[in-house]
């Protein structure tokens, strides 16, 4: 049953080569894996939360730039109504400014035509006065030769004086 | 069609091991399983690799002895292959010394010298192992080195030695150490694959493998005390209060310090667990192996006829059993790293919520 009692000798070169193994590993070999598995684990854990903000970030945007289409879409649509019922009451005051206007211009016009025919009848007039006179005057010349054709000319004249008035009336 | 290959290529291997086991026997006569068993699982002074015809092709190795007769003593132990002793040093054949180098004391019993230092078979082969540790766990290191935390993960073998030592660090140390696993991750990832590459290194058949190094009792008993002193020198003070003054009803603790005394004892105890159960199961896994391969020799000194339908068993059951004890090499080495860590766990005590 020897080989139950450790040996000392091999237990002397199995401590010490243990040892230094341990020393070697402990300075230069396990502490540079472990820690920079440790950073790698680090990294890609920050790189994953990273990307499920920016992912949060890139779904905030996006909804954001819906809502601003929304709400330009609908500022759109009331600017065009707006637009349609500005243009509708333009066009309404337009034309009841061109119909007053319009109105206006005729009463003027009927005014200056009333004016007008009364200065036209006025000249008329004037001239016809001035025609009698005229006329008169030849009549009263033409006397002097023919009493006779004198009155029946006078009377003739007169009846065609009065059917005129007659006419204008 | 594989398989039938398979099959083909394992009863050659059968009957070229059955028609080498007939030439065997046939020189020696009978064979002594027992002999062989522990000659293989014992430690030896050379390094012996095969018998080719009356040869023996062995590797000699410095003997290193302290006696009070002669002093310091180092030579080869080839010495003892052509004579019998060698300054009144001489290999026992019987007794408790049997195989180890022995003097003759002043009233002519045998006793061993004072110190012996041997570079043995298993000291070779701890040193060899060693050195291939070193080598691959620096050159794992030195990628480690020369990259950084954003680069893509290693892969091929440094991939590997990561997996392994991610799985021992998540999922032995980080659970069972508690909070303060960092300072321990170092000493047992070194336990860990210390342990499994001289397992593996046991596993081949041939030098530089094959040496039953965490089959022998001083190795695993060196493992056990690093631990030992890993969980009692650097145990807190809770720890040590738990011990001389546990938590129990007072009469247990005086006049006669009960409680203290059993678990002084359990301190003990857990590196003694640790020893033997990585001693016993490697030694009971080089012993089955070889027993399955005597089988082969047994048999042919029997019968031919027999011993050539067992070859074909024996070599079976042997790669069964080869393949059983990879599985055996790994669940060894992580058992001793969780029972380490454990222990260490249960050194550094979470202070107690309360007065109790």
């Amino acid at each position: 049953m020897s080989f139950l009692l450790p040996e000392a000798g091999l237990l002397f070169w199995m401590l010490i080569a243990f040892g230094v193994v341990f020393f070697i590993l402990y300075k230069y070999g396990f502490p540079v894996i472990t820690s920079m598995i440790d950073e790698r684990k680090k990294f890609i854990d920050e790189a994953l939360d990273n990307a499920k903000i920016a992912n949060e970030k890139l779904a905030g945007i996006e909804e954001q730039s819906r809502l601003i289409l929304e709400k330009a879409n609908a500022e759109q649509v009331r600017i065009l109504r707006e637009a349609v019922v500005a243009r509708d009451s333009i066009v309404k005051e337009a034309q009841e400014k061109a119909e007053l206007e319009s109105a206006k211009i005729i009463s003027a016009a009927k005014e200056q035509i009333k004016q007008e025919k009364e200065d036209a009848l006025r000249e008329i007039r004037a001239q016809v006065a001035e025609l009698s006179i005229a006329i008169a005057e030849k009549v009263i010349r033409k006397e002097l030769a023919d009493d006779k054709a004198h009155d029946s000319f006078m009377d003739s004249l007169l009846d065609e004086a009065f059917d005129n008035k007659n006419d204008n009336k | 069609m594989k398989g039938i290959r398979y099959i083909l290529m394992l009863l050659f291997l059968s009957f070229a091991c059955g028609a080498f086991a007939t030439e065997h026997t046939a020189e020696s006569g009978k064979i002594d399983v027992k002999k062989v068993i522990f000659e293989h699982i014992k430690d030896t002074y050379e390094w012996h690799i095969t018998t080719i015809g009356e040869k023996h092709v062995a590797i000699s190795l410095p003997v290193i002895l302290y006696s009070h007769r002669t002093g310091w003593e180092v030579f080869s132990s080839s010495v003892f292959h052509e004579q019998e002793s060698y300054k009144g040093f001489y290999i026992s054949y019987m007794g408790d010394n049997e195989g180890k180098i022995v003097e003759n004391d002043s009233d002519g019993n045998e006793r061993r010298p004072l110190l012996d230092l041997s570079i043995t078979k298993t000291v070779l082969s701890v040193f060899i192992s060693s050195l291939l540790l070193v080598v691959l766990v620096l050159y794992t290191a030195r990628w480690y080195r020369r990259h950084n935390a954003d680069d893509k993960a290693p892969r091929g073998f440094v991939g590997v030695m990561e997996m392994l030592i991610t799985m021992v660090v998540d999922d032995v140390i980080k659970p069972n150490v508690g909070k303060n696993y960092k300072r321990y991750t170092p000493y047992l990832l070194t336990a860990f694959f210390f342990i499994f590459l001289n397992n593996l290194m046991g596993l081949l058949p041939i030098f530089p493998g094959g040496a039953n190094v965490t089959g022998n009792i001083a190795v695993t008993f060196a493992l056990a005390l690093c631990t030992f002193i890993a969980v009692n020198f650097f145990g807190n003070k809770e720890y040590y209060k738990e011990i001389f003054w546990p938590d129990v009803p007072i009469f247990l603790k005086l006049p006669v310090p009960m409680m203290p005394l059993i678990e002084l004892f359990g301190i003990f105890v857990k590196p003694f667990a640790l020893t033997i159960r990585l001693f016993a199961n490697i030694l009971a896994g080089h012993t089955v192996v070889l027993a399955f391969v005597c089988i082969i020799f047994i048999t042919m000194s029997v019968s031919k006829y027999i011993g050539t339908a067992m070859t074909f068993v024996s070599v079976v059951f042997t790669i069964f059993m080869n393949v059983l004890e990879l599985l055996v090499a790994f669940i060894q080495a992580f058992v001793f790293t969780m029972l380490s860590s454990v222990f260490i766990g249960l050194s550094q005590p979470e202070h107690h919520e309360g007065k109790h």
